[in-house]
């Protein structure tokens, strides 16, 4: 199998080259040694197989960040596992000068090299115009292709030239890199580079007319420090709204089909251990999974239009001055206000920053954003504590509260990453440089293979611990110690109540002698100064599962029967619970305190499961579990004591 | 010496030198050789970033960044 690696500065057409070359034969996986993402696709073409490599995209071999670093370490180690047989560097016609840089350090290192001249057609009508066989003669090992990566024209021509060119030839004009380091040298090795390009370009680039200078009209309005923000705000709006409401439809589709399903399992199976596991664990695990696959499809299907668009750059154009105290990158608000509605999609959209120290505060602090889940649990205790009354006339207490822990979780996510800012240390410079690319009409085979790939890492990365932890859960919640589940269970009186009440308090009796209720109740001690007692601590292990189980396992402890999703039987229940010095359980206090630990509390194994996948290591979601935990128990004290 | 964080909007210049610094050699591979003619083509709201057309593609950087490249008018 030969390798074959592909090369070229960003913007330049090389994701759509590799997809034209692999298609559907792509696998996602990792540098050795690195965090950093490698695609690779198997192409197999002239009675051969290739294995194809997409190298991040970089403006030179020496490297600026991690992810460049990846392209020096491969290509200046032979003795390198990714070390190529062929190099393919893709060029862009429209800009051959700088592209010229890149493509003349790989050519000199003297491996097979094809230069895949991406759009001359569109050079061609922008009045450019390239003398290739001068081209060709200044890098006579070399071979030249025309492409258009974006409409597929010279693909057979490229797939052809692979089996013509010689593989491993040692050639004697080699000239080594310069040391990782040795920033003179390389600066130096630039300069000379740039003058002989400049020479060559004189000799074949003929621009006639061309109109350099000017903003472009979509940039007119689209950096316009009016219209640009409100039409960003519009854009974030809508993209807000699809994968909060539009998504919810496939959702709660998913979500039926998987509960039916379990249902059925357990009616149809022999009863057992087995069948137990089978419908209360696993199937109930994968649909956890599963249900966030309609939302992370939508946001990435959007997202990559506005990156194939290029849009994306004027994205952090824009926001970049509002971002940066905070240690923000500018594209970290999309994946912020993504996590308005899920912090899943939005953690994963935090691949799309280059620097990783505002990759990672954008993903440490992107769950602190409140999302759709804690929408149940802040509706059931805003309506338990705070009294529906108004002000004013117009504003309602309880919609004011809502909206204030919606607050409370932006300024907390900010404050955080303020903090991380001072904390995080980096080897990286912190670089903004960003080419703003011209506009095109995106490509819909790449935005469809993005999707394809972003789901299918969430549901085999993410998700194999999703169902792991939601099996783990389960069995907390279903076994106890000894017999003492069952001996609870026959102490319910059965005489005088309807079966749904007897299975209803069977059901309670079970968990609160389960081994998550033994745990509830071990760690009420912990939670008491919070104002909680050890059947919302039972609540709050349960819901780590999800936050929105903190709802229907108060349900089951307090065996309170629940018609659909309405909270108004709970409610009432829930209002009734005494302490034991008589003072009900959900004072203003406790219904403050436990509003303001789930603005802050992790509460979320999906979320843990996705930023260690995201991380590449289980040191980032603990530290960010033990944070957030830290924040909401704090937090939740200070209230508690504040409102007693 | 003037710097490219100081230009007004479409003044074209060119490049006269690149101060040392962490920043030199990526600046220069981004095409900000000694002689390149550019022009600030539009900057964000807040005056920062700026767009700098480098002879054929667009450019945004910080300010802080553009003051590492001295410029001179463009004759």
């Amino acid at each position: 199998m030969k390798k074959i690696a592909l090369f070229g500065n960003p913007n330049t057409g090389k994701s759509s080259l590799f997809n034209r070359l692999t298609g559907l034969k792509q696998h996602i996986g990792n540098f050795p040694g690195v965090t950093v993402e490698k695609s690779s696709g198997i192409l197999k073409a002239n009675n051969e197989t290739y294995n194809i490599t997409d190298f991040p995209g970089t403006y030179s071999v020496y490297p600026r960040s991690l992810d460049e670093r990846v392209v020096y370490d491969v290509i200046s180690n032979p003795q390198h596992a990714e070390f190529p047989d062929l190099i393919v560097v893709v060029v862009d016609a429209t800009n051959l000068e700088r592209n010229l840089l890149l493509f003349s350090q790989l050519y000199d290192l003297g491996l097979p090299t094809i230069m895949a001249l991406n759009m001359t057609d569109v050079a061609a009508r922008r009045n450019i115009s390239i003398d290739i066989n001068q081209v060709q003669q200044a890098f006579e090992r070399a071979k030249i292709v025309r492409i258009n990566a974006r409409i597929g024209t010279g693909i057979p021509d490229l797939i052809a030239s692979f089996s013509t060119i010689q593989f491993n030839s040692a050639d004697k004009e080699k000239k080594p890199l310069e040391a990782i380091d040795d920033s003179a040298a390389q600066a130096a090795d630039t300069n000379s580079r740039y003058q002989n390009i400049r020479h060559l370009i004189e000799a074949t680039v003929q621009v006639t007319n061309t109109e350099k200078g000017k903003r472009s009209n979509a940039d007119r309005i689209l950096t316009h420090p009016v219209l640009g923000y409100l039409i960003f705000f519009l854009l974030l709006l809508f993209i807000f709204q699809s994968v909060f409401t539009l998504a919810a439809y496939p959702m709660d589709w998913i979500d039926g089909s998987f509960t039916a399903l379990s249902s059925w399992l357990s009616e149809t199976l022999p009863p057992g251990l087995f069948t137990r596991l089978l419908s209360e664990g696993i199937v109930p695990g994968i649909g956890g999974v599963l249900v966030f696959v309609p939302q992370i499809a939508l946001l990435f299907f959007l997202l990559s239009i506005l990156e194939e668009t290029g849009y994306m750059a004027r994205v952090v154009f824009l926001m970049d001055r509002l971002m940066r105290p905070f240690g923000l990158n500018g594209k970290s608000v999309v994946p912020l206000i993504s996590s308005a509605a899920c912090a899943i999609p939005g953690i994963m959209a935090a691949r799309t920053i280059a620097s990783h120290k505002e990759r990672l505060t954008t993903i440490l602090v992107a769950p602190l954003i409140s999302c759709s889940a804690r929408i149940p649990v802040y509706t059931l205790l805003i309506s338990l504590v705070i009294p529906n009354t108004r002000f004013w006339g117009v504003f309602s207490l309880q919609g004011l509260v809502l909206f204030g822990l919606y607050v409370l979780g932006i300024v907390g996510a900010l404050a955080v990453a303020w903090v991380l800012k001072k904390l995080l240390k980096t080897k990286e410079l912190s670089i903004f440089l960003l080419e703003l690319p011209s506009y095109k009409s995106p490509r819909w085979g790449n935005i469809g293979l993005e999707v394809l790939n972003k789901v299918k890492i969430f549901v085999t990365d993410a998700g194999k611990i999703i169902v792991a932890i939601s099996i783990l859960l389960w069995a907390l919640a279903s076994f106890g110690p000894g017999t003492e589940m069952e001996d609870a269970a026959k102490q319910v009186a059965s005489k005088n109540i309807s079966i749904e009440r007897y299975q209803e308090e069977v059901a309670a009796a079970k968990l609160e002698h389960s081994y998550m209720g033994y745990l509830g109740k071990g760690i009420e001690p912990v939670i008491r100064p919070l104002g909680y007692d050890w059947k919302i601590g039972i609540s709050l292990l349960t819901s780590f599962a999800a936050r929105e189980v903190f709802v229907g396992s108060l349900a089951t402890i307090y065996s309170v029967h629940q018609e659909g999703e309405d909270p108004t039987p709970l409610i009432e229940r829930l209002k009734m619970e005494k302490r034991t010095d008589g003072k009900p359980t959900y004072s203003l206090a406790s219904g403050l305190s436990l509003l303001v630990f789930y603005v802050f509390a992790m509460q979320c194994m999906a979320t843990l499961a996705v930023v260690k996948r995201e991380t590449k290591s289980w040191k980032w979601p603990l530290i960010q579990t033990a944070y957030m935990g830290v924040m909401a128990y704090l937090g939740a004290f200070i209230v508690f004591n504040m409102f007693s | 010496m003037k710097t490219l964080a100081e230009l007004p909007l479409h003044k074209r210049s060119l490049v006269v030198n690149i101060k040392e610094g962490a920043l030199h050699t990526k600046l220069l591979e981004m095409g900000l050789y000694s002689g390149k003619p550019v022009e600030v083509l539009f900057k964000a709201p807040f005056g920062d970033p700026i767009a700098v057309d480098i002879d054929g593609y667009v450019l945004s950087m910080r300010l802080d960044e553009a003051v590492y490249v001295e410029v001179a008018d463009a004759p």
